[in-house]
């Protein structure tokens, strides 16, 4: 059993070392004054300095947040309503068909995902830019928030609902003080989920991105396509220490979440 | 309790959606299938298809996502195994999930310096006195690169099926005497089958469609079929091309959920009742 134990503590490490090694080498060489990734000269703050300085990359960071928050935004609205829509359809077998046709995003492959939002794009005339990218950020986003509320909305005893509208009150209020606070933590979960494919997403950006917009997805694979800037270092580093916010951020609310689990009681 | 006009006013915007973003991109991607470049009525795409070049395309496609799925599968499963005997098991899957939160195109741009000719694994090489080899630009770092990148993705799943597998069933199995091997092919591993489908579900499809790793790491060296629809795509400008490939890629997705798709409902609970 001993043995066993360290052979097994041996594994998880190196899991987690091969995990995180790439993304603190980055990080490491973001610090280096010599101009590559390798052979670390002398310590210096000069390439987030220079990310500072470059407006341009400043404003794609903006355009990057803000389509990442806007998305998440909207798909989490809109896929609360959906998944109520769902949850009380009573039709099983078009219940069943309209969860499949929410799960297709979810199972495409991006490349295919950006190549037919590009064609609709054309095909409606929306312009290639920051609408048709939002708007796709938009459409990828709605399935997961789906996903993440459904199961609440199911966990939910229905007797709740009856209990609310025996004791008077109006269908508004059922959604506002009944369903949106017992389903609270499935949405905070989707709209997370929902930030952070938007904030990782390359392929279908690439797709539907004109020449005038970028995010920084896009940004960096140009920027790598022509070599080794250590500007992407600094940038990785800035993008791990928001990661690692958000995800605490997340950790705090959907530990928060689990508390009234099941219980249909809200502190 | 609620009328029928709330509840279809509730759901209009998401039925815009699944028109418009779900049922019309599809259509439309199957009807450009069927024009050339000049947007005449064609069939030569299909006949394209079938030529060799793009067999060869496939095949190497699906060979490459054989191999990614293959070794992030036999990676991850110990992982996660290991993970649910850890005695702060959610925090560690998180530690896990933060890696497959960070940029994409970060980690894959840390592999060009990792692999670079003068960088730290040719350094390592140097080492026990090979030369200063190429890895960049090969097969291998394509796989290598792709597997770290699904590896979360294949151990989320997996951690959940045995997450919920009742440990009573292990003890039981033990207790009558069944090997540890025993006990992991006739217990854990059919119970957890299902999470192992997901994870090849979540790995194989994308790594069929991976374009922006084999065009940064491969170096045009490994053309799978997401390269391909994207070079007809955005470069060649082919449309009706790239509309071709992509629908056969959807049919090979479908083929794929369908053998990974998760068939016995009731195995869901995992031995767990609830």
């Amino acid at each position: 059993m001993e043995k066993t134990s360290k052979t097994a503590k041996f594994y998880l490490a190196l899991v987690f070392i091969v995990l995180y090694t790439p993304i603190l080498y980055l990080i490491f060489y973001s610090f280096n004054s010599g101009g590559s990734m390798n052979g670390f000269e002398s310590f210096t703050w000069e390439h987030y300095a220079a990310v500072f300085s470059d407006t341009r990359l400043i404003m794609i960071l903006l355009n990057t947040v803000i389509v990442a928050l806007l998305s998440a935004l909207i798909a989490t609205i809109i896929g609360i309503f959906g998944s109520i829509g769902i949850v009380f359809m009573r039709n099983k077998s078009l219940r069943k068909s309209i969860l499949s046709l929410n799960n297709v995003l979810i199972v495409s492959p991006d490349v295919v995902i950006g190549a037919s939002f590009l064609i609709l794009f054309t095909a409606i005339g929306v312009k290639l830019g920051f609408a048709s990218v939002l708007i796709s950020h938009i459409a990828f986003s709605i399935p997961i928030v789906v996903l993440m509320v459904l199961p609440k909305l199911q966990e939910m005893n229905s007797t709740l609902i009856d209990a609310a509208a025996d004791l008077g009150a109006t269908k508004r209020d059922i959604l506002t003080r009944v369903i949106i606070p017992f389903i609270k933590p499935g949405i905070f979960a989707g709209f997370f989920m929902a930030l952070t494919y938007s904030l990782d997403d390359f392929a279908v950006t690439f797709f539907v991105t004109g020449n005038g917009f970028s995010t920084l997805s896009v940004e960096i694979y140009s920027m790598a396509r022509t070599g080794i800037t250590l500007t992407i270092n600094a940038l990785s580093g800035i993008v791990f220490i928001v990661t690692l916010l958000l995800v605490v951020g997340y950790y705090f609310v959907s530990q928060r979440g689990k508390n009234p689990v099941g219980m249909g009681v809200r502190k | 309790m609620q009328t029928k006009t709330t509840k279809t006013f509730y759901l209009i915007p998401y039925y815009v959606w699944i028109v418009l973003f779900v049922v019309a991109p599809i259509a439309l991607i199957a009807y450009y299938s069927f024009f050339d470049l000049s947007g005449n009525f064609t069939l030569d795409n299909y006949l394209n298809f079938f030529t060799s070049v793009y067999l060869k395309l496939t095949l190497s496609s699906f060979w490459y996502a054989f191999l990614i799925t293959f070794f992030t599968l036999v990676i991850a499963y110990p992982t996660a195994y290991l993970l649910t005997k850890t005695r702060h098991k959610q925090l560690w899957l998180l530690l896990i999930i933060i890696p497959s939160w960070i940029n994409l195109l970060l980690k894959t741009y840390a592999f060009i310096g990792i692999f670079g000719l003068y960088g730290p694994v040719n350094a390592f090489l140097n080492v026990f006195g090979f030369g200063e080899t190429q890895i960049l630009f090969t097969d291998f770092s394509f796989v290598f690169v792709a597997v770290y990148i699904f590896i979360p993705f294949m151990i989320l799943p997996i951690f959940n099926s045995l997450d919920k597998l009742n440990p009573s069933l292990i003890d039981a199995s033990r207790d009558l005497g069944a090997s540890s091997w025993t006990t992991f092919s006739k217990v854990i591993l059919p119970l957890t089958i299902n999470g192992v489908k997901a994870g090849i579900q979540a790995v194989f499809i994308p790594s069929l469609s991976l374009f922006m790793i084999t065009r940064l790491i491969a170096g045009n060296k490994v053309i799978t079929l997401g390269t391909a629809i994207e070079q007809q795509f955005l470069v060649t400008q082919n449309w009706g091309m790239g509309s071709t490939i992509a629908v056969f890629l959807i049919i090979f997705m479908v083929i794929i959920m369908i053998i990974t798709g998760q068939r016995d409902k009731g195995a869901n609970s995992n031995g767990k009742n609830k």
